[in-house]
């Protein structure tokens, strides 16, 4: 099962880091019942993530045997804004040890996109490419919108394909493990509705409940989402369940039909959502709703240029309240563009502010005097109430500017009305 | 030893013996976002264990949800002696084997992990069972 050149880096040919990182895969591929391993063309590093000292001594330990990528490796969010981090109350000790963290994947020769989106900067993979990628929203995105195939790496695992290359031929990297698995109907849910931002992260959080680690084909979808409201989906199913891949019947590339998206099979349970469901789903993913906002908070996964297309004009003309703070969380390409266009004087401009290199989920940056946080996105809703222990209020992009201007939850819920 | 029930092991994922209190997590968990690695408490606010303290305990898993940083937690509960002393599941599950296989790799410790039939576990939560890695034919 393994070739000449898997022996020869499990048996320290290509240095002591490559070997560790081999013994890592081939454990995996016994683990995971795999006949054989693959190459891997593309990795996306969420190890990068400072989550305390064992991560970052496996790090260290890598880099200092002199461990290298050999495919192409972007980075992902990692513990710290690197150079703005002090404008926040982040523990220095903190910031140093991320920082570590970041010095070491640096090392490895990743490139330093830090970013969760990287399906939005020239790390895009492409339609059949075998890849190994951390981070569930990008996993979910490169598998379900663009077609590339990676199975769920968890960190550790992603650095160690990249520095062999190597990936047991399994799961979401096979044809057979691809296909849709349970089939989830919408039933009357309005037009207008699903032309709406919002929508997409609660269609996820239902999605990610119902379909748990199974994967999930849509019917019913009367409108082709954008890459961001995709983005949206995809994030909170695979925060609210372990979704992997899914398949919108006419949307997305494996899924002409519903035939193909089955790939001949027929599914093994079968869920209609409707208003009731989409609404009860929208409610859990708030635990607050009439709290004045301490902060209204943006970016999870990475803002694109798009959204901050979209944004730019929501904030012409006016300023946040002096008891809100507003913040945007995004990548370092992201944010250079968003200058280059003006778009980042007109969020100073609302009293906003950037950070990139990670987010808060990622970095302790928060005064405990924010109690309270609205948000647009699913995943930061899903994550807020235990990583930050922390209200939170899930809104539109609109319902988030208008409640940064008032100091209070504001919510427009004529889109969600059943008829 | 008196009151210890041993669970018959289905599969081996990562190998060792463990005895502790099974806490049987109705919901899946994803260790990232909901679990505390300083204090082995169960901070998903969402889930049906939250508040609940599992480090040391033999906590039994329907499958893990969310978050790739799932195994860099589990990684550093091992680190800080905060992990439970073994994962069940009902089928193997890479989040979870990793953390182990990883720890073996760095600190030459780990946790086993183990595939065990849910119905050997019925009537068996809060009492203290002991696993190891021989395994039984499954019924």
């Amino acid at each position: 099962m393994l070739t000449d050149r898997d022996q020869a880096l499990l048996g320290g040919e290509f240095g002591p880091a490559a070997a560790m990182a081999m013994r890592i895969v081939t454990r995996m591929a016994g683990i995971a019942k795999a006949t054989r391993l693959i190459d891997v063309t593309h990795a996306h590093i969420d190890s990068s993530i400072y989550v305390g000292d064992a991560g970052l001594e496996f790090a260290e330990r890598l880099a200092g045997l002199g461990a290298r990528v050999v495919v192409e490796s972007s980075l992902n969010v990692s513990g710290v804004d690197e150079h703005h981090w002090q404008e926040w109350p982040v523990a220095p000790e903190w910031a140093s040890k991320a920082h570590r963290q970041m010095i070491a994947y640096r090392a490895m020769g990743c490139t330093e996109t830090w970013t969760c989106a990287p399906y939005q900067t020239q790390a895009r993979p492409s339609f059949g490419q075998q890849i190994a990628w951390g981070e569930s929203n990008a996993i979910v995105f490169a598998n379900s919108v663009i077609g590339a195939r990676t199975e769920r790496y968890p960190d550790l695992y992603d650095i160690c394909a990249a520095i062999t290359g190597r990936v047991p031929d399994v799961g979401l990297h096979t044809d057979a493990g691809r296909r849709g698995e349970i089939l989830i109907t919408l039933d009357r849910v309005p037009h207008a509705l699903q032309e709406r931002d919002e929508f997409y992260p609660v269609l996820g959080f239902v999605l990610g409940r119902l379909a748990e680690d199974h994967i999930p084909v849509v019917e019913g979808l009367t409108v082709t989402p954008t890459d961001d409201q995709l983005k949206a989906l995809g994030a909170s199913a695979a925060s609210s369940g372990a979704v992997a891949l899914f398949h919108l019947v006419g949307i997305t590339p494996e899924a002409p039909t519903r035939a193909d998206a089955f790939g001949g099979r027929t599914p093994i349970a079968t869920h209609r959502v409707g208003m009731t469901e989409l609404n009860e789903a929208r409610a859990q993913l708030s635990t607050s709703d009439d709290a004045p906002v301490d902060l209204v908070l943006l970016g999870s996964p990475h803002f694109s240029i798009d959204e901050f297309r979209q944004l730019a004009p929501l904030l012409k003309d006016r300023r946040k309240a002096d008891s809100v703070e507003f913040l945007v969380t995004t990548s370092r390409i992201m944010r250079t563009l968003a200058a280059d266009s003006g778009m980042l004087r007109d969020l100073e401009a609302f009293g906003g502010r950037l950070t990139v290199d990670t987010c808060v989920l990622a970095t302790p940056m928060l005064p405990p005097s924010i109690k309270t946080i609205m948000t647009n996105s699913g995943k930061y809703a899903y994550y807020v109430p235990g990583l930050l222990d922390r209200q939170v209020v899930y809104g539109s992009l609109a319902d988030c500017v208008e409640s940064a201007q008032r100091g209070r939850v504001i919510r427009d819920d004529s889109a969600w009305r059943q008829s | 030893m008196t009151n210890v029930s041993t669970v018959p092991t289905s599969e081996v994922v990562v190998g060792g013996e463990a005895t502790g209190r099974l806490v049987v997590s109705p919901a899946p968990l994803s260790f990232w976002g909901g679990y505390d690695s300083a204090t082995g408490e169960v901070i998903d606010r969402r889930h049906p264990l939250s508040g609940q303290r599992i480090a040391g305990c033999v906590l039994a898993l329907p499958w893990t949800r969310g978050s790739s940083t799932t195994t860099a937690v589990l990684l550093e509960a091992v680190r800080r002696g905060t992990a439970p002393a073994a994962i069940l599941l009902p089928a193997s599950d890479t989040f979870i084997a990793l953390a182990s296989v990883v720890a073996h790799e760095l600190y030459g410790r780990g946790f086993p992990v183990l595939v065990v039939e849910p119905s050997a576990l019925t009537g068996l939560d809060g009492t203290v069972v002991h696993l190891t890695s021989q395994t039984a034919p499954r019924p």
